[in-house]
């Protein structure tokens, strides 16, 4: 199960005495088991801050985050986060990176690499088990990180802006990519992205946020039948939508 | 065989005339020029002395051992175990305590400035106290050693821990690596290596000058350090160049060796890095 409740969460951040800013107000929402959710909304909206606060890495000021019914309050291997940098493990090679979730709960490191081939093999890269990250390209590199955060078998898998820095064909390969290990695994995934393109491929469900403070603008739902063509006429008329609505909060 | 010996000779040409043309050019100097040898003992005196002083014996008294061994054998082991005695506590202490600075903000200040006091200290102005305190004895030599090593490893180890990139510990929290032992021992240190592999170079450097001067004060009939001043006083200045050399390539070849172990084992996975 993967049902992610968020209630009445506010996040200042306070700088000095006089300046400090409202990154989250009162953000309520609910997200359902294997949903796909992804999070629009112009920079410094507090997306990635909202996602943080669900990791467990950031604590909100005010109001709770449940997951399954139970008080998010520090991180845990039941939520997997890929990150927008490059965050494995630069000394560890690539099999050693998707075993580091299951040796800290204590799996014996022969039995986890057994089941890391598993993973390994879900995002193609049973070949380069042996290899350091120095060794891969940007795309191979976040290919493992979702490789390592699958790896505690998470309920939750939390994404920020995982392929931002990529270039676009790799990008679009990395969705597709997404879009069918999200199938066969079966969790719930919450995506942060600046890319309404992106959001408009993957989502079941676009959180539009609107800025300072941030605020849920808008909850659309994508009822475009799966697999998508990025070019098709409702794809657009969708894009066509939330990018006027982005391009009127930029402007407040 | 030998031509592929032939072959690797011929690749490091230059360098070997470079260090050739050196050689020739003090052997000329020595004889022609300076025409003195206590003021410039030439190759030739200094090759004649060295082999000389390898079939000169010593008495090896260390502890319960009691072995005849060439003098320059015996001389180079009093001298690695000062080096080491040194050179091991110095990791053994300034490798927990920088950690242990660069993870916790509160300790960072509370050690710092007595650090930061006690550092400029140069390590010979400890030599009457490490005297007083161990007497006269390898500890003391050690001791030396210590004070000159302790600081770049502490001051490297501290800065490693300090620059550990925070999506890594974010990512290993994430994984469920929590407590601050576990993301010290499965992040931090690893991520801070090749800073305090640095360290642990510029410390044994400074530890091999610091020698010369730990063994001037007599803490042992043997040493390469003390023997510099021993010939010294004896005027055996091609001696004295001897045990000079060697304290030369002993010093290049320990941080050869250091080198190629660290960059090539421990340190692989930054072959991407540009150093």
């Amino acid at each position: 199960m993967g049902k992610v409740k968020v209630v009445n969460v506010s996040r200042r951040f306070i700088k000095d005495k006089d300046t400090s800013t409202l990154a989250l107000d009162n953000i309520s929402m609910e997200v359902d088991d294997k949903e796909f959710v992804c999070f629009v909304g112009p920079s410094g909206c507090g997306k990635t801050t909202l996602l943080r606060i669900i990791s467990g890495l950031d604590s909100p000021d005010e109001g709770e985050v449940y997951l399954d019914g139970i008080k998010i309050e520090s991180p845990g291997p039941d939520r997997g986060m890929v990150f927008q940098e490059y965050s494995l493990f630069p000394w560890k090679s690539v099999a050693d990176n998707v075993i580091f979730g299951p040796r800290m709960r204590g799996i014996k490191k022969k039995d986890a690499l057994e089941e890391a081939e598993k993973y390994l093999e879900l995002v193609g890269l049973q070949q380069f088990r042996h290899s350091f990250p120095y060794e891969l390209s940007g795309g191979m590199k976040q290919r493992v990180a979702i490789a390592r955060a699958l790896a505690n078998e998470p309920s939750v898998l939390l994404m920020d802006e995982p392929f931002g820095a990529l270039d676009a064909q790799t990008r679009n390969i990395l969705q597709q990519e997404l879009l069918d290990i999200w199938k066969k695994k079966h969790i719930t995934i919450l995506f942060v992205t600046h890319s309404v393109d992106e959001a408009v491929f993957l989502a079941d469900k676009i959180v539009l946020m609107s800025a300072r403070p941030g605020k849920i603008k808008e909850v659309i739902n994508v009822d475009l039948p799966r697999p998508r063509e990025r070019t098709s006429p409702e794809a657009n008329v969708l894009r066509d939508r939330i990018l006027k609505s982005l391009l009127k909060e930029q402007n407040k | 065989m030998i031509k592929k010996l032939f072959q690797n000779l011929s690749s490091k040409s230059v360098e070997i005339i470079s260090i050739c043309s050196a050689i020739i050019l003090w052997q000329l100097i020595a004889v022609y020029i300076v025409k003195n040898q206590f003021y410039l003992p030439s190759f030739t005196d200094v090759t004649l002395a060295f082999v000389e002083l390898w079939s000169k014996d010593a008495k090896l008294g260390l502890m319960d051992l009691d072995y005849q061994l060439p003098v320059l054998l015996v001389d180079l082991i009093y001298s690695l175990l000062h080096f080491w005695i040194g050179l091991l506590s110095a990791l053994a202490i300034g490798i927990p305590v920088g950690m242990i600075m660069g993870w916790f903000r509160t300790i960072d200040r509370v050690v710092d400035p007595l650090i930061e006091i006690v550092r400029p200290i140069p390590p010979l102005a400890w030599i009457p106290f490490a005297i007083i305190w161990i007497g006269l004895n390898p500890l003391a030599a050690g001791f030396l050693i210590f004070i000159g090593a302790v600081f770049p490893i502490i001051i490297n180890t501290f800065t490693g821990f300090k620059s550990v990139s925070r999506v890594y510990v974010e990512a290993a929290k994430v994984l469920g690596c929590n407590t601050d032992r576990e993301l010290i021992r499965y992040v931090a240190l690893p991520s801070a290596l090749p800073s305090i592999a640095a360290g642990i170079r510029i410390a044994m450097g400074v530890g091999w000058m610091c020698l010369v001067a730990a063994e001037m004060f007599g803490v042992s009939r043997n040493g390469l350090g003390y023997k510099i001043w021993h010939h010294y006083y004896l005027h055996n200045m091609d001696l004295v160049l001897v045990y000079m050399l060697i304290l030369g390539f002993l010093g290049l070849f320990i941080d050869r060796v250091l080198r190629y172990y660290i960059d090539g084992k421990l340190l692989k996975w930054r072959k991407g890095v540009v150093i």
